[in-house]
């Protein structure tokens, strides 16, 4: 059914998939290619939306993956229990299908390279994904900000973009933090995201630096408190949660 | 069953759809604690047959989203933007 465009609105768009590749055990990225794309920040997000054969839809936002300068649009998905649509998207999805798709989403979790002040990113599980745009666009744009990394998953098995902060980092410094197992002669931080690794990434207040904190709700939450405590100003503090509820 | 909660960053897309712009930087203030939330900080649960954004602060429902093919309906009543 075609719709006039109404000034601001967002259409939704036939993207079609390029590839579709294993990140972890539950997460896979999602290459797209996207004709009627305009454009995005990064950490911004999409709508993703599915249609039943009896024309029921359910839709679920996602963010992206890829930086501006990217060929091609990139969605990592976490599968989750969230019933109806990640499961598709990680596990039935192929190359060649279609996806439909509305964005560019979201100005609050944005980081643009115009911002005074060091990148400082947090990341627990899945909440890498858009501060990874983020470091991309940091580096597609030569960007001299300095950027630190603090990246929280179970095991080194569960960490998204594994080689890709590894091996190349986006000129970025990424500090990993392990908290369930990690392999013999581990040399990175061990258990959650303490006072002491905080001590050590966070730049001081007077640097102000611009601080993006993604994950689940609990882990948000406490890192954010303690920014603020530190005496970082709230406005800098962009966060983005997701997860279980736990009561 | 466990719940699945988000943020008001989930919202951006049905708020863009109803408003004509993004809102999730915007403050509000809840009807029902009185204290102030930017919109990108509520907390959400996207599931069916609505989203429902409660308030961070005392966990009251503040905004319910309902999209319906392409229609967005937005009730605010407890959240003063």
């Amino acid at each position: 059914m075609a719709r006039t465009a109404l000034p601001g609105r967002l259409t939704w768009q036939v993207t079609r998939v390029v590839e579709v590749t294993r990140e972890t055990s539950s997460a896979k990225t999602i290459l797209l290619d996207a004709p009627e794309w305009a454009g995005h920040r990064a950490g911004q997000h999409v709508d993703v939306r599915l249609t039943a054969e009896d024309g029921y839809q359910a839709q679920r936002s996602y963010s992206i993956a890829s930086a501006p300068e990217d060929d091609h649009l990139a969605l990592t998905v976490e599968e989750i229990d969230d019933g109806e649509v990640s499961p598709y998207l990680t596990e039935e999805l192929r190359a060649g299908d279609d996806l439909e798709l509305r964005g560019p989403i979201g100005g609050w979790f944005v980081w643009e390279g115009t911002e005074v002040g060091p990148l400082l990113l947090f990341a627990g599980g899945s909440g890498v994904v858009p501060l990874r745009a983020m470091l991309r666009h940091r580096a597609a744009t030569s960007n001299r900000t300095p950027a630190r990394l603090v990246y929280s998953a179970r095991s080194l098995d569960d960490v998204i973009y594994r080689d890709e902060l590894e091996r190349v980092a986006h000129g970025a410094e990424i500090r990993l933090a392990l908290t369930r197992s990690w392999p013999e002669g581990w040399t990175g931080h061990r258990g959650r995201v303490d006072d002491a690794l905080l001590d050590d990434v966070t730049w001081p207040p007077s640097e102000a630096p611009a601080i993006y904190i993604c994950g689940p709700t609990g882990f948000v939450e406490a890192i954010s408190r303690e920014m603020v405590a530190r005496g970082h100003d709230p406005g800098r503090v962009r966060t983005e949660r997701f997860g279980p509820t736990t009561g | 069953m466990e719940d699945f909660v988000v943020d008001g960053n989930a919202l951006a897309g049905a708020l863009q759809q109803r408003m004509g712009r993004d809102v999730t930087g915007e403050r509000g203030t809840c009807g029902h604690c009185g204290r102030a939330s930017v919109i990108a900080e509520l907390a959400v649960y996207p599931k069916a047959p609505s989203p429902v954004a409660r308030c961070p602060h005392c966990g009251d429902v503040v905004m319910v989203v309902t999209e319906i093919r392409g229609t967005v309906t937005v009730n605010l009543d407890q959240f003063a933007m």
